[in-house]
């Protein structure tokens, strides 16, 4: 399915690249230009960014489903790692190809997410500088991230990409699920690649082709008014994949929101294919019936719990901190930070305790816990937050 | 005859790692010397980077005037000295405008706010607007806007007086 949608995408760009022209002058009319005058000019456009939104959420997808079913450590941990490249990439990907169009949205989303590289320690600001290639967005920005999307990163998908695939059949195929009760394999344990999986490969070929495509006609691309590097739209957010980070932004201080939990997020989703895990329960979702009880739990606890988060620190928290008159760094930042730590413990001890969770247990638990935090953030910023950022409601905004 | 090649082997298996080391740092050089050229020639806007903003006594007590081409507002503080203020939100890089009624840059974006000084007035923004560097010769004030100056807050050595 990603397969697919990269190769949509590596057509619908291939076209592109023959009628945009990446300058901050002419991008955005080489776009009116594609739009308005080139036959299927706006159908192509709005595939590419069909595309690439729903390669990125597959992408999402096809992580959590090779982690819920416990196939990320042991002999497959090198492709659990590839994976997470790949995923890093794909990002990458539609974070530089979202700033060339040259509009208002893609201008002040850039400047968003390059600021908070800004706040990383010692090699924030001239990390910052080096993408950027200077003191404010311009002509460099564009050249490099034009070089990025067009070339560097799809070079870098191809080759990550075979190598996955490849490391897949090493691996003896992919996880096959078994029945509860510890016996064998449900069915046969292999059945012939042709036809058994390629006649499914394709038919889902065909399917996501067509999603693309009315998706393409119905909604096309969004195309706002010409970059304007004097005037901020109100709001201003970062692509929908960033908005989670920027809603972090608003309830820590930014050395935490975008240095110390992104950080401690990496260690973990790495680290934890390092685990020691027993491989026998691979296969079936959430391991174990115990398993999917935990993680129902984790998920529940986790959308109550950032709900509430959010109201109390906006409603009743306030600009001030949580300790007013303290530095921000230890109000805004180590003070909740802590709090928090001390909570995903005590999660963690409770379900230890009064579950008997077993480590993949409580490991998928823990999991379940950030993912499902990650992404009430996510919509929260994406859909529950208008003018100056203040929460509202979906319609208000 | 196999001990007679051995250090002549290990001879020149060094001296393969010593060239492929060197063609590494030049590699490294000039892949470094391709981004620095770019960026030393954008830290130059036109010429040398200073804007005349005009004669001191344009400027009001109290007032501030935005120059949109140097990016920076011109603030001229109740005691009549000049600041020159980056226009960009030390949050997360928004344009800042000058709120008049409520004497306030009040930043679209996030809601942080400065005071005429550039001192935050509400998070989450944690650091004051950047500076220019302003100077006065014969009552002519002039901006540097090559580099902003990054500050925690406001101190009195920054403002420039006539």
């Amino acid at each position: 399915m990603s397969l697919v949608l990269f190769l949509i995408l590596l057509a619908t760009g291939l076209l592109m690249i023959f009628v945009y022209e990446p300058s901050p002058e002419r991008a955005y009319q080489s776009i009116l230009f594609m739009q308005d005058e080139t036959l299927f000019g706006r159908l192509v456009r709005g595939a590419h960014y069909w595309g690439a939104n729903l390669l990125i959420a597959v992408a999402v997808l096809h992580l959590l489903r090779v982690f819920l079913t416990g196939a990320f450590h042991g002999q497959r941990r090198s492709n659990w790692l590839i994976g997470l490249g790949m995923m890093f990439l794909i990002m990458l990907s539609g974070f530089t190809g979202y700033l060339l169009p040259w509009d208002q949205i893609s201008y002040w989303a850039i400047t968003i997410c390059t600021e908070m590289l800004g706040y990383v320690p010692v090699v924030g600001q001239s990390l910052q500088r080096l993408i950027i290639g200077g003191t404010d967005i311009g002509a460099a920005t564009m050249l490099n991230f034009y070089a990025l999307h067009t070339v560097v990163v799809p070079l870098l998908l191809i080759v990550l990409m075979t190598w996955h695939f490849w490391r897949v059949r090493l691996a003896g195929g992919v996880v096959v699920p078994r029945s509860f009760k510890n016996g064998p394999p449900v069915g046969d344990a292999y059945v012939p690649f042709q036809p058994a999986l390629v006649q499914r490969e394709k038919a889902l070929a065909l399917i996501v082709v067509a999603v693309v495509i009315v998706a393409a006609i119905l909604f096309g691309a969004p195309l706002d008014q010409p970059a304007n590097p004097g005037l901020s739209p109100n709001p201003a957010k970062a692509p929908w994949y960033f908005v989670g980070l920027q809603e972090l932004l608003l309830h820590f201080h930014p050395l935490f929101a975008v240095f110390v939990i992104p950080l401690l997020a990496v260690f973990a989703i790495v680290g934890v294919s390092y685990l020691p895990l027993d491989a026998t329960l691979s296969g079936n979702w959430f391991l174990t019936q115990k398993g999917r009880r935990l993680a129902a739990v984790a998920a529940v606890t986790s959308v109550l719990f950032i709900t509430m988060w959010v109201l109390i620190d906006e409603l009743v928290v306030g600009p001030g901190g949580w300790l007013p008159g303290s530095a921000p760094v230890v109000s805004d930042g180590l003070l909740p930070s802590t709090v928090l730590a001390v909570g995903v413990l005590t999660f963690y001890l409770s379900l230890k305790k009064y579950f008997a969770a077993s480590a993949s247990e409580a490991v998928q638990a823990l999991f379940v816990l950030f993912a499902v935090s990650f992404a009430v953030f996510t919509v929260i910023g994406a859909w529950f937050r208008g003018a100056g950022m203040a929460l509202m409601w979906p319609w208000q905004i | 005859m196999a001990d007679i090649d051995k250090p002549r082997r290990s001879f020149l298996a060094r001296m393969t790692a010593l060239f492929a080391g060197l063609a590494a740092l030049e590699a490294g050089w000039i892949a470094t010397s391709f981004f620095g050229a770019r960026r030393s020639e954008r830290s130059l806007p036109d010429g040398n980077g200073v804007q005349i903003a005009g004669p001191v006594e344009r400027f009001e007590v109290g007032s501030v005037t935005a120059f949109g081409e140097g990016h920076f507002y011109l603030a001229r503080l109740d005691d009549g000295g000049f600041l020159a203020l980056h226009r960009k939100c030390t949050h997360l890089g928004c344009t800042v405008p000058w709120n008049a009624d409520e004497e306030r840059f009040a930043c679209p974006c996030h809601g942080s706010a400065f005071d005429i000084r550039g001192d935050v007035l509400s998070a989450p923004a944690v650091r004051a607007l950047e500076l220019f560097p302003v100077q006065i010769e014969n009552g002519i004030v002039k901006v540097d806007t090559t580099k902003p100056i990054r500050r925690a807050s406001f101190e009195s050595h920054q403002v420039t007086r006539a």
